[in-house]
């Protein structure tokens, strides 16, 4: 059997089963549970690679459950598809590779982070869990599973969110986003109800075709528009995200990160590849626009008065969405017009190459963060000083991921944010404008951050700090490193795994045909 | 050697690198000739908080940094903090507020 062939169906397959196993697991001890997850993250990891190899060689995957072949996608006799079918192109094999780095980077650091605490192996499946909803969500051809796959990374997420069930902060951090995850999730499930009720179908591919942008697919749109933005931390429904993200264990923090990407996933994937050219592009553009340059203005400015070093990094990080939704949202407004060509898709690939950039430091930076409230007890900047006399490589970490963030070269931020600026100054020169003013503000944040937490004479409350475990290094050093790397040769990365998203996201055609063009019984 | 082509230009990381690594070592070379300046353990090593003798233990914490920029942008920030209000009624309050926009917008403007 050709192990390769069932890849789309086992990167899911493998993290969700090994989080039913992993409480059988526990049972042989705390070691042997910590190793388990790992493995299998470890494994999902590999296959993503070779998926993303495949897809990015020979063009979309495809992957037919319950049917004669798992190639093929339309039934004898039959001129639509009716199974579940995965589809696999460039962007989603470019969100597949963040999301395995994230979770076994994540799981790595979790087992000196969160070691000690109670009820471990419910924290493992629950991270497993959340690992195979996000690969779900980007390998699916199909809105409904779209749908419980958002609803599985939901519930693990909020799970993870309130696992330190001793804080306060945790549990009210949790229902406030499960609630709004949850109204989120209805949206969506309205959306597809709405597309189902209309076509009698729920297939992307097949569903892009039928699509005639009536009054219900504005409907259907709106709602999407709406659920994922909120999802993805747009302003103003960003007010889940500094509660939750200071929250949650920093290894969660992380993956959360990931998670929230994913709702740009959905978005991206609804409006080019589901409505594509048949929605007012303009319209639609404007208001991804809108909603990531608010994100921008806002995020920074909340960031500027924070005190809580996790909460500092989740406001930035809302204004870092914002220039995905940004570079994107310039593409999806002159998409069908020659501007495309001429500066769309290069704001696309801006845009898009920020999302894995931001994976990168975002990452670093939280992980930095929870090292530092591991050792000292407190993310509170008025009382961190010093610290670079015992936690150097924490220090260095820091700086790599805060100048990255704020879009200092020569780091990956830089790179990314060049191609926004300049892309986003033909469309727009004010939004440019917007956008670089901001990145300043950033540097200005980080700075501060840095010189209240690492900065100054050693503090006596923190002379006997030492740099955290090796399990938590060894996570922010691969990060720190994929940050330099991806800032030093920023060519291979767009060339290799930023283009191949940005193209399939405007080649619906191609989308479409891999499912409806590869059975035989295309009448 | 490959670059990164933005559009309108392109950005090379490495150049950039070996540029500043070269800058570097111009200013390295000529701050052989400056007068040392620093003195260790004197007054100059002290932080300069507007003219005010240091107070034991006394050290500027993250609260004061850009304390002033924040006091100058009083009336922008003090609406932006009372709509980040922590209740959750609120944060469904903006969905709500967002949607109604989004479906204004998409319903309105494609008749």
């Amino acid at each position: 059997m050709d192990i390769l062939a069932h890849v789309p169906i086992l990167v899911v397959g493998i993290p969700l089963l090994g989080a039913f196993a992993t409480p059988l697991i526990g049972r042989a001890g705390a070691r042997a549970r910590n190793w388990f997850a790992i493995f299998i993250l470890l494994l999902t990891t590999a296959l993503a690679i070779a998926l993303a190899v495949s897809v990015y060689q020979s063009g979309p995957r495809v992957y037919v459950l319950g049917g004669q072949s798992f190639g093929f996608t339309l039934p004898s006799g039959y001129f639509f598809p009716i199974r579940i079918i995965l589809e696999v192109d460039g962007m989603s094999a470019f969100f597949a590779l963040i999301i395995a780095v994230t979770t076994l980077l994540g799981a790595i650091y979790s087992t000196a982070f969160i070691a000690g605490h109670s009820g471990l192996e419910k924290y493992y499946a629950l991270l497993l869990l959340l690992a195979a909803g996000m690969f779900g969500m980007v390998v699916t051809g199909d809105a409904f599973n779209f749908f419980v796959f958002l609803e599985i990374t939901s519930i693990a997420a909020t799970g993870l969110v309130a696992f330190r069930t001793g804080r306060a902060e945790s549990s009210e951090a949790a229902f406030k986003m499960m609630v709004l995850y949850n109204i989120g999730g209805l949206f969506v499930l309205l959306a597809v109800a709405i597309l189902y009720g209309q076509y009698g179908a729920l297939n992307f591919a097949y569903l892009a075709r039928l699509i005639e942008y009536s009054l219900l697919d504005v409907i259907a749109l709106a709602l999407f528009v709406l659920a994922l933005a909120l999802k993805a931390g747009a302003v103003p429904m960003h007010m889940w995200v500094p509660d939750a993200y200071p929250a949650a264990p920093a290894p969660i923090t992380m993956v959360m990160v990931a998670n929230t990407q994913i709702g740009l996933y959905g978005l991206y994937r609804i409006c080019f590849t589901l409505y594509g050219l048949k929605l007012t592009p303009a319209l639609v553009g404007w208001i991804v626009i809108i909603l990531g340059l608010a994100s921008i203005f806002i995020g920074v400015s909340m960031a500027v008065i924070q005190r809580d070093l996790k909460r500092l990094i989740a406001y930035s990080g809302i204004a870092q969405i914002g220039y995905m939704l940004l570079g994107v949202g310039v593409g999806l407004a002159v998409l069908g017009t020659p501007a495309l060509n001429s500066y769309g898709l290069m704001a696309m690939k801006g845009g898009i190459f920020h999302i894995i950039n931001h994976a990168f430091y975002e990452g670093l930076l939280f992980l930095a963060a929870g090292a530092i409230s591991y050792r000292t007890g407190t993310r509170n900047l008025d009382e961190l000083g010093g610290l670079a006399h015992n936690m150097r490589w924490t220090a260095i970490f820091f700086i790599i991921g805060g100048a990255a963030i704020a879009g200092l070269p020569p780091f990956n931020g830089f790179a990314s944010k060049l191609i926004i600026y300049e892309s986003v100054f033909k469309f727009n020169p004010i939004l440019a404008v917007i956008a670089l003013l901001a990145s300043i503000l950033t540097l200005a944040i980080y700075t501060r951050a840095f010189q209240s937490a690492f900065v100054g004479p050693q503090l006596p409350a923190y002379k006997d700090v030492r740099e955290a475990p090796a399990s938590m290094m060894f996570p922010m050093g691969v990060l720190a490193i994929l940050t330099v790397l991806f800032g030093l040769f920023p060519d291979l990365v767009v060339k290799y795994l930023v283009t191949p998203a940005a193209q399939a996201l405007v080649n619906q055609a191609q989308y479409i045909e891999a499912i409806l063009g590869a059975g035989l019984g295309v009448k | 050697m490959e670059v990164l082509r933005t559009g309108s230009g392109f950005w090379s990381a490495l150049v950039w690198a070996a540029t500043a690594l070269g800058s570097f070592l111009i200013i390295w070379l000529f701050s052989r000739a400056f007068e040392s300046g620093y003195k260790k353990g004197t007054d100059q090593t002290d932080p300069f908080l507007s003219g005010n003798p240091p107070a034991p233990g006394q050290r500027v914490t993250a609260s004061h940094i850009y304390w002033g920029f924040v006091e100058a942008l009083k009336g922008y920030y003090q609406p932006l903090v009372r709509a980040h209000s922590g209740i959750v009624n609120d944060y469904l309050a903006w969905a709500v507020l967002v949607g109604a926009i989004i479906f204004a917008l998409l319903g309105g403007l494609m008749r």
